[in-house]
């Protein structure tokens, strides 16, 4: 009675604000948790129950601290678009936003015409501070975002596929008309990666320093960029494609075929981890949550699949057609197709995703790839008349981490961040659908036993092979007919010997056993003539 | 319509002047750290090879004796300092930060065999095989040396008694100390003679020590194999256990003083509760001959023992094998180990006539840290700890290198040990069942405990 009182009173005590800011961190907490923690229950070892839960309880803390940094500490909020009464979301054009937002913001609408140069494809660093572009006729620029300034651009005079920073702005590769190239900032080339071929598209892991192409040939290449070694080269054997991206929580390079399926590698591997059937034609992009568990796909037949990477199932399909796709860091969905750019969002948090902005480029524009900037609310569009940035409210992660991804790094800090990622170089072993799994001890299996029937065909095989064997011609008299027939009687037996072995063994267990049993099931009066045991 | 968007001014991101710091934000968020499992894993992979890389434990030798040390004693009240006896009579007091000798106290005709310090490190008494004990005056240490009122220093006192000496131990609290030789003798600093004596059977005693707790509860041990417990309030020894082998030495440990552990003949030590004599707590094995002497850590969490197979080793006080080894080419049989009093070294005495001074962690930075490094420490120490019992970490932070013949022992013995665990097993298996019944280790070298 007088604890439903305390509790009473406790819960008057509270204002109502500080219980809802302490529900609210429990949800926050839940985050930083990274799952559950272990069942402690279940132990039976006392010393170890007592050391895991001083460790269970640490955890619990570290997410709490982690979840209290986050509700007060962060200096930036996210951007939202919100709209009032009949007004929509998507029907808001570019022009409204570029009216209510601040002038740096405004700065990062923008279209740049290069229409000689041809379609473009974009790349952003992973802090969002720049962007390489690379014009199919062979036109490459580095651009500083912050303040929009041309770092280098240069001409190769080749057709350029596509492009892709290695681990910060200093390097970055381009894939060319016959193999891919490294070049530096200053647009010196440093590599010609012959053993490439000619590369129709190109990935970077970042924990792994690998880096990713596909050939023409559907061929597709690991390459360390740090040593230089070739971790894996495999062919795809599904064909020609320049559909290729990776899932940026495990590592795993996903490629889409013409024949509607969806390969997953790792460069430890020839066959592929997962092959999956996702649309009846061609597959014409793909792109990956940020959390991992979510992959949108597109297909020719004008479908937009979204897939539960957990179950490899579809979670959703939405009609349109996506010649691009790019989740950004919050969740939101781009595609590109024609002149028109749509973001999907799952804005009732229910993983359906319905659309939420909308925008047009000018006619006859082609879009050859969107890319959403990180830790920026801008959606980059490359497109055959050169590339735009739009503003999408609500994309990017608003707080970024100086140790993680710093967008006002000094060269200092890029130079200490470097090394530091170089130490923390992940091997290519470590690539697996599950990247959870690395650091747990795989948990010794007990040994199965074989059936009666499986331990027949086995002997039968061994005796098989027994006879198999073609005898030497020995010398005369040692070669009689009657010899070689007892010698091969004697392979034949000495074949089946281990086998016997092992049945004699069985038996004998199961006797021992049916004794103890007929010992335990006599009849209380019969007990006390049982065979009794000898008590020191 | 309401729209926000992300917009990050240089201003409040970047330092306002050059010589300020840099800014730092946090975002602790999982997602934008992919794999973070996996590089904390080869985070630690790393640290445990690091480890390795760092670990050079040894950081000189202390030469000047004539002949083999036989005894050592840590000086209570000066770190530095530390006082040893060799087998030709030699007694000295080391500088441990100099590595050199400060002085030395002449006198002893034969060996000395042990030797020990008052609480408060004003006198240092010393005994041996030409059945004398001798009272010193310790130099004063002043701030950063000695000073040199060098070598020859005369003693206080010399006490010659019947019989020749194998160990002495002071008291922690008090003004008694006790000789151990044919019988056990207690003694106060300004008497000529015991002021009382113990003797329990005929066979002499061969170490001594004060437990650090009760200041009047001693453990020997004797050459016939028994460790024996006195209590100076009464007038008869209190109990003891006799075991298969003999006891070399003995320690107590400083922060549970009702444990102690036994330096045995047959390669292993033995932790006993005081109250419980009938089984060990734990028994470390690892060395592959006899262990000579021991010593605690003062934080009571690992003792170093000295052993005649050349090697020190590192303990755990609960750990049944050894966390370290060391060794060099030039070291011979060690006679005698301590831990220095603010656990961070480890000195042993050997045959060759010097005194070696190791670092109780191999790979521990020396000197000042900054803050940052010893985070970086503390880190690297956390995820090793972390990914221990992960087959690839465990691997590079198990292997030592050992000398061969310590490394061919080692297999001899485990041999052996297989073979005897194995005939066991079968012949239990093959006698009716509950006639045999196996003897824990714990248990199975001790043959009596006598009230």
């Amino acid at each position: 009675m007088e604890k439903e009182l305390g509790n009473v009173v406790a819960e008057r005590i509270l204002p109502p604000t500080e219980q809802e800011i302490s529900n609210e961190i429990d949800v926050k907490v839940k985050k930083y948790m990274r799952g559950e923690g272990a069942n402690l229950e279940v132990l039976k070892d006392k010393k170890l129950k007592g050391q895991l839960s001083v460790i269970e309880d640490l955890y619990g803390k570290s997410a709490k601290a982690a979840a209290k940094v986050e509700k007060w500490l962060m200096p930036s909020e996210g951007g939202y678009l919100e709209t009032e009464g009949l007004e929509k979301t998507w029907r808001i054009k570019q022009e409204t936003i570029s009216h209510e937002v601040d002038i740096l913001s405004r700065r990062n609408q923008h279209d740049i015409i290069l229409p000689a140069l041809g379609p473009y494809s974009i790349d952003y660093t992973s802090n969002g501070r720049y962007m390489a572009i690379a014009g199919r006729k062979g036109h490459l620029a580095l651009v500083d975002m912050k303040d929009l300034n041309l770092i280098k651009e240069f001409q190769v005079k080749e057709t350029v596929r596509d492009v892709v920073f290695l681990h910060n702005e200093l390097f970055f590769a381009a894939a060319q008309k016959k193999y891919p190239y490294i070049y530096n900032r200053e647009g010196t080339e440093l590599h010609c990666l012959k053993e490439h071929g000619s590369v129709l598209r190109l990935q970077f892991l970042k924990n792994h320093f690998l880096l990713v192409s596909i050939n023409k040939f559907g061929q597709l290449h690991y390459q360390d960029v740090t040593t230089g070694s070739m971790v894996g080269s495999f062919r795809t054997g599904l064909g020609r494609t320049d559909v290729m991206q990776v899932n940026p929580f495990n590592g795993v390079i996903a490629t889409g075929h013409s024949g509607g399926s969806v390969a997953m590698w790792k460069p430890t591997s020839s066959a592929p981890l997962v092959k999956m059937l996702c649309h009846p034609g061609p597959v014409s992009a793909l792109a990956f949550h940020p959390n991992g568990h979510l992959m949108a796909t597109s297909g020719a037949e004008r479908k937009i699949k979204l897939w539960d990477l957990r179950k490899f199932e579809v979670l959703q399909t939405l009609p349109g057609h996506a010649k691009t796709l790019d989740f950004s860091q919050k969740g939101l969905l781009a595609y590109g197709t024609g002149s028109f750019v749509q973001v999907l969002g799952d804005l009732s948090g229910a993983q359906s995703y319905t659309r939420y902005m909308a925008h047009s480029m000018a006619k006859g524009y082609q879009i050859g790839k969107v890319l959403f900037r990180p830790y920026e609310d801008v959606l980059g569009i490359g497109h055959s008349m050169g590339w735009s940035s739009i503003l999408i409210p609500g994309s990017g992660e608003p707080n970024f981490d100086t140790w993680v991804a710093n967008p006002f790094e000094t060269s200092k800090q890029r130079r200490e961040k470097e090394v530091r990622s170089l130490l923390d170089k992940l091997p290519p072993e470590t690539i697996s659908l599950n990247p959870s799994k690395i650091g747990t001890l795989v948990a010794v299996k007990k040994k199965e036993k074989k059936t009666k029937k499986e331990r027949d065909a086995e002997e039968e095989a061994a005796v098989d092979a027994a006879k198999g064997i073609t005898m030497k011609k020995k010398t005369k008299g040692r070669n009689k007919p009657t010899k070689r027939e007892k010698k091969k009687h004697e392979i034949i037996e000495k074949a089946k010997r281990p086998f016997l072995h092992e049945q004699i063994k069985e038996e004998e267990l199961s006797r021992k056993r049916s004794r103890l049993s007929e010992e335990v099931e006599l009849p209380k009066s019969l007990q006390r003539f049982a065979h009794k045991k000898t008590v020191t | 319509m309401k729209v926000k968007v992300i917009s990050r001014s240089t201003d409040e991101f970047t330092r306002e002047r050059s010589h300020d710091l840099q800014r730092v934000f946090r975002n602790f968020d999982p997602s934008l750290r992919p794999q973070e499992k996996a590089v904390e894993y080869v985070r630690a992979v790393n640290a445990a090879k690091l480890d390795k890389m760092f670990a050079k434990p040894f950081i000189g030798a202390m030469d000047g004796h004539m002949d083999a040390v036989s005894c050592m004693a840590k000086n209570p009240n000066h770190l530095k300092g530390i006082f040893s006896g060799s087998m030709d009579g030699d007694i000295r007091l080391w500088d441990i930060a100099n590595r050199r000798t400060v002085c030395q106290f002449p006198g002893h005709q034969g060996a000395v065999r042990g030797l020990t310090a008052s609480t408060d490190g004003r006198i240092l008494i010393s005994c041996g095989t030409d059945c004398t004990v001798r009272l010193w005056n310790v130099p004063f240490p002043t701030l950063n040396s000695y000073e040199t009122s060098n070598n020859a220093s005369e003693p206080l006192a010399v006490y010659v008694w019947k019989n020749a000496f194998w160990a002495v131990d002071h008291q922690w609290d008090g003004n008694l100390f006790a000789t151990a030789g044919a019988q056990l003798d207690i003694w106060d600093h300004n008497r000529s003679q015991p002021v009382s004596s113990y003797e329990w059977g005929t066979d002499s005693v061969i170490s001594v020590r004060f437990n650090p707790g009760e200041p009047n509860v001693l453990a020997t041990s004797a050459s016939d194999r028994s460790i024996a417990l006195y209590d100076l309030r009464m007038s008869s020894p209190a109990r003891k256990v006799i075991m298969r082998t003999k006891t070399n030495s003995i320690c107590w440990n400083p922060r549970e003083p009702m444990n102690f552990t036994a330096a045995n003949e047959d390669c292993n030590c033995y932790s006993y509760d005081s109250r419980k004599l009938d089984e060990a707590k734990c028994v470390h094995r690892d060395h592959v001959s006899a262990v000579m002497d021991i010593d605690f850590s003062p934080s009571g969490r690992e003792f170093v023992t000295g052993s005649y197979d050349r090697t020190i080793r590192i303990f755990p006080y609960n750990g049944g094998h050894s966390r370290e080894i060391y060794h060099t080419k030039r070291m011979q049989r060690v006679f005698c180990v301590r831990f220095s009093s603010d656990a961070s070294y480890v000195i042993s005495g050997s045959d060759d006539t010097n005194l070696r001074l190791w670092k109780a962690k191999a790979s521990e930075q020396l000197g000042v840290l900054l803050p940052r490094e010893k985070r970086k420490h503390e880190y690297q120490e956390a995820v090793k700890n972390r990914y221990k019992h992960l087959p690839e970490v465990k691997r590079i932070v198990r292997h030592r290198h050992l000398p061969k013949p310590i490394f061919k022992a080692a297999a001899l013995r485990r041999t052996i040990m297989d073979a005897e665990r194995r005939k066991e097993e079968r012949r239990k298996a093959h006698s009716t069942p509950g006639s045999i019944s196996t003897v824990p280790l714990r248990r199975r070298r001790i043959i009596k405990e006598v009230e």
